[in-house]
């Protein structure tokens, strides 16, 4: 008697997949027999991990990252690997050197980015749940657009080792799934204290969604539902809000003046950190091998050159400008600093509410190729990446549709109370079922 | 001031050093069991490439480093040994530059906020003892080692060992304090001994030292001599720069700002291309690791006796010279050698380590480790009894080196005085000997008694001609002296 496999093989119409295990082993446990995917940027011993990038096809990592390791132990089948925007570098997945992911609830649109590829394996019902990545909403912007639920654990509850750095001190794995009781399972599994990721605190996940936000103050930041939000879409989420209400929430609005700086910040930091972690990939020790007799500092920039695509060269390059002798006080120093501002803000309004409610994403999934321009599509983080420079959970849950495309409600919480994140999620959506 | 009022110019001929400023940077392994941020073995040195690797330190995607806290106890020590101030928080950066044996393309490394601070080391200078500010000591990481095929020149490709990446090194870094070549060798020569003392270096694994050097004469731009990799080397290549630099002021030249190697095989600092020191190393603090606060742990650290304070003992405790005791507590492997053979109230065992032994030991470029300390001892016991003279043993120590340096083993002292018939003549033979040379040279003797006392000098000069050397001089003298005094009743 061999090890049992799931036998996985999808009709992958979506294109969610970058690469299938047809027989998944699996062994005793919670998850026993259930199929995984995991995001292309978490290392997979024995499985290629290409991050969605030119540059590391062909790379089979020779260890499991921490998060598999634990999901494989705790009986799930690895089914498969995940397309995504290169290294995580999107929010559409349109920016995979592998093709686009189609969103399953309209394959004319994108499926949000950079974990499309995650979200629309769950949302086709490929598998019950994945694992994502988050550095700036790359899991609840998917979720957000592909009607399933995603949550960015506090930063430090999820170990990172094996997940192919972009953005190190911003980004979290997370889970993903089409309901809130199985994403909470399967943050039982992957989250807890590492040894071997020096950021993780030893604040592991052992609960179970409760139904309860009676008596629990929800803050609405007026930013939230500023300009370049789309009104049908505060519509929605404004409805989700007072299923909160009528569960016995206490709604108050407060302000957030700190997210004037916070994209800017966001996007010095992550491509700062993003120009050091990807300088390694040089075309010696990964990716297809190219006969050259260039000088080796050359031959590494036509390496680059051709590995990487047009979005990861723009971000490397910014970043490499924002490190540099005499920029660094103007850019990186500065945006620690408006981190800090942002950091202080959740504080402040974390001292009278317990949950910061909004939507996650200003509109619904939009057509494939619609977005060109690099900055509009940095817009559509604004509201996603608050969380990320402060630490703190969030969840985005469905909440409803604008002509057909589902609208994600945003929940956070404060840090390392993921458990109360997910309560409320839980409360609304039981709130919502009944 | 008129443009052609004429000033004096202080121009004398200052002799070579006056005016010489030096600083430098001295990069150590630590000799901790694993790696900086993994746990694969630093004991690399015989192992074939690439065999003590894993995915943190080949920097595969995803992995992550994790302090060795081992490696910061170390620093520490050595923080303390200097007397350091340790800050409160201290952290990693990042040092980004692509280089093919930097697998990660950034070496993690200490910038702004480093283990400690403000120290200071006791050297001997050019004018006695001076104290030598350390700007700052830190930890970073050794890249991997590239290893060039296919001739030195113009190699036809290179290939990359892992195994060195990750161990850890520990960054001593002076102020500007050293006033000559000589100096700098001093102070390094002090820095070793310290780290060693301390159990955290180990000097004579291959590479495990390197040095970069700030040079300049006063007034002058500075001058930075990389790729210095041994204690010899300190001195000359540093004696090559600043003659080098007294050469250009002395043409009306100036010194230029920049960065040379020193090629140990030719003795000469080169100057390397431009591009490489305008580099932009875009340093940032290491977002997988926290800032450390590590003071309590510096504060709980019991030093082990340095250097300074062992020299004071052994001139007590042994009666050995203060030059002795300084060349003996030099080396830790030379200090602890010498506690093993030497009683107390022995001075001259001092003599023996101090100028014989390591004299030989020099000779053949052995270390005084491959010495078993037992044979030693016996040696210098032979001695004090009277079984051995100075000369035999001086003998005796050689042949045992010899054999030490071609098989690692040898005889016992011993046994080796037997084989090579070295033990102390006694006083018969040296009775018999002396009535021997008298009855051969009659002239002599009779110099002798009519008072030259230069005639005594000649008889015993054939004595010891006839034993060889292998009699005890004053034995000699006595009976000489005696069988003389005999006849001449």
């Amino acid at each position: 008697m061999g090890t049992p496999t799931l036998h996985f093989s999808p009709k992958d119409r979506y294109n969610a997949f970058l690469t299938t295990v047809e027989d998944a082993p699996y062994c005793e446990g919670p998850l026993s027999g259930r199929g995984v995917a995991v995001k292309d940027n978490i290392s997979t011993a024995g499985i290629e991990t290409t991050c969605g990038s030119l540059i590391l096809k062909g790379y089979t990592p020779p260890y499991d990252a921490h998060v598999v390791d634990l999901l494989i132990r705790a009986g799930a089948a690895i089914v498969g690997k995940t397309n995504m925007d290169e290294f995580g570098m999107g929010s559409t997945t349109e920016q995979s050197a592998f093709g686009p992911t189609l969103n399953p609830r309209d394959p004319k649109r994108v499926p949000g980015g950079s974990s499309g590829g995650s979200a629309a394996a769950v949302a086709a019902g490929m598998v019950d749940f994945a694992l994502g990545s988050d550095t700036g909403g790359s899991i609840r912007c998917p979720a957000s657009y592909c009607g399933i639920v995603g949550l960015k654990p506090t930063y430090g509850r999820v170990s990172r080792y094996g997940l192919v750095a972009y953005s190190n001190s911003l980004e979290q794995i997370g889970p993903m799934a089409r309901t809130v009781t199985d994403l909470s399972n399967l943050m039982v599994v992957i989250s807890g204290y590492d040894p071997r990721d020096s950021t993780t605190c030893e604040r592991p996940y052992r609960h179970k969604p409760h139904p309860s936000v009676k008596g629990s103050k929800v803050g609405i930041p007026e930013e939230f539902f500023g300009e370049g939000v789309d009104p049908r879409v505060a519509s929605v989420v404004w409805d989700a809000i007072s299923v909160l209400e009528e569960e016995g929430a206490e709604v108050i609005t407060c302000s957030m003046p700190s997210m004037t700086y916070a994209l800017a910040a966001y996007y010095v930091i992550c491509t700062s950190e993003a120009s050091s972690n990807l300088a390694r990939f040089d075309g010696v020790r990964y990716g297809p091998p190219v006969e050259t007799h260039l000088p080796w500092h050359e031959a590494y920039s036509e390496r680059r050159r051709i590995g990487f695509g047009p979005e990861v060269r723009r971000r490397v390059m910014l970043g490499t400008f924002a490190l540099s002798s005499g920029y660094y006080g103007k850019y990186y120093a500065k945006a620690q600093v408006a981190r800090q501002m942002v950091s202080a803000d959740f504080s402040r309004i974390f001292n009278e509410v317990d949950l910061i409610a909004g939507p996650t994403m200003p509109s619904t999934a939009f057509p494939l190729g619609e977005k060109t321009d690099p900055l509009a599509m940095y817009l559509t983080d604004i509201l996603t990446v608050p969380a990320n420079l402060a630490g703190v959970p969030a969840i985005s849950v469905p909440c409803g549709e604008v002509e057909g495309m589902p609208v994600g409600l945003q929940i956070m919480g404060r840090p390392f109370e993921d458990e109360y994140v997910i309560d409320a999620a839980f409360t609304y959506e039981q709130g919502v079922a009944t | 001031m008129s443009g052609d009022s004429v000033e004096p110019l202080v121009t004398a001929v200052q002799p070579l050093g006056t005016g010489t400023i030096i600083g430098l940077e001295i990069h150590c392994q630590l000799n901790t069991r694993s790696k900086l941020f993994c746990g694969c073995s630093t004991d690399y040195r015989d192992d074939p490439p690439n065999t003590h690797v894993c995915p943190i330190c080949l920097g595969l995607p995803g992995a992550l480093p994790r302090v060795n806290r081992a490696v910061i106890e170390y620093a520490l020590r050595v923080a303390k040994a200097l007397h350091c101030e340790v800050p409160l928080e201290s952290e990693f950066a990042r040092k980004n530059y692509f280089y093919p044996d930097l697998n990660k393309a950034f070496q993690i490394t200490q910038y702004d906020r480093p283990l400690a601070v403000r120290g200071t080391l006791l050297i001997e200078g050019d004018n006695g003892e001076k104290e030598v500010g350390i700007t700052r000591v830190h930890v970073e990481e050794d890249p991997g080692r590239l290893v060039h095929k296919g001739g030195t020149d113009r190699p036809k490709y290179s290939l990359v060992d892992y195994n060195r990446a990750g161990i850890p090194l520990i960054e001593i870094v002076t102020d500007p304090d050293l006033r000559s070549p000589k100096e700098a060798r001093r102070f390094l020569h002090k820095i070793r001994a310290t780290l060693e003392y301390l159990g955290v270096f180990d000097s004579e694994k291959e590479g495990s030292l390197r040095v970069d050097a700030n040079v300049s004469i006063q007034g002058g731009e500075r001058v930075e001599v990389k790729n210095i990799t041994s204690y010899k080397g300190v001195e000359k290549a540093l004696t090559f720069e600043v003659t080098r630099q007294r050469g250009v002021i002395r043409r009306g030249q100036r010194v230029t700002r920049e960065t040379r190697h020193f090629v140990e095989a030719r003795g000469v600092t080169t100057s390397s291309r431009s591009k490489e020191e305008e580099q932009d190393y875009r340093y940032f603090p290491e977002p997988d690791l926290r800032p450390m606060r590590v003071r309590d742990w510096s504060d709980a650290i019991v030093l082990p006796e340095l250097p300074d304070a062992r020299r004071t003992r052994f001139i007590t405790q042994y009666g050995c010279s203060p030059e002795h005791a300084r060349t003996l507590t030099g080396e830790l492997r030379i200090a602890e050698f010498f506690e093993q053979v030497a009683d107390p109230g022995a001075p001259a065992t001092a003599t023996w380590v101090a100028d014989t032994l390591i004299g030989e030991l020099n000779y053949r470029e052995m270390s005084v480790s491959s010495v078993p300390s037992s044979y030693f001892r016996e040696l210098m016991q032979a001695l004090s009894k009277g079984e051995v003279t100075d000369h035999c043993a001086v003998e005796v120590l050689r042949s045992l080196l010899d054999q030490l340096h071609a098989k690692g083993t040898c005889e016992s002292p011993l046994a080796c005085v037997a084989r090579l018939g070295l033990g102390k003549a006694g006083e018969e033979i040296a009775a018999t000997v002396a009535a021997e040379v008298i009855c051969e040279n009659e002239r002599a003797v009779a110099d002798y008694h009519s008072g030259k006392n230069e005639a005594f000098n000649f008889l015993i000069g054939q004595v010891m001609r006839k034993t060889k050397g292998r009699a005890d001089p004053a034995a000699l003298n006595r009976a000489l002296k005696e069988a003389l005094d005999m006849r001449g009743e």
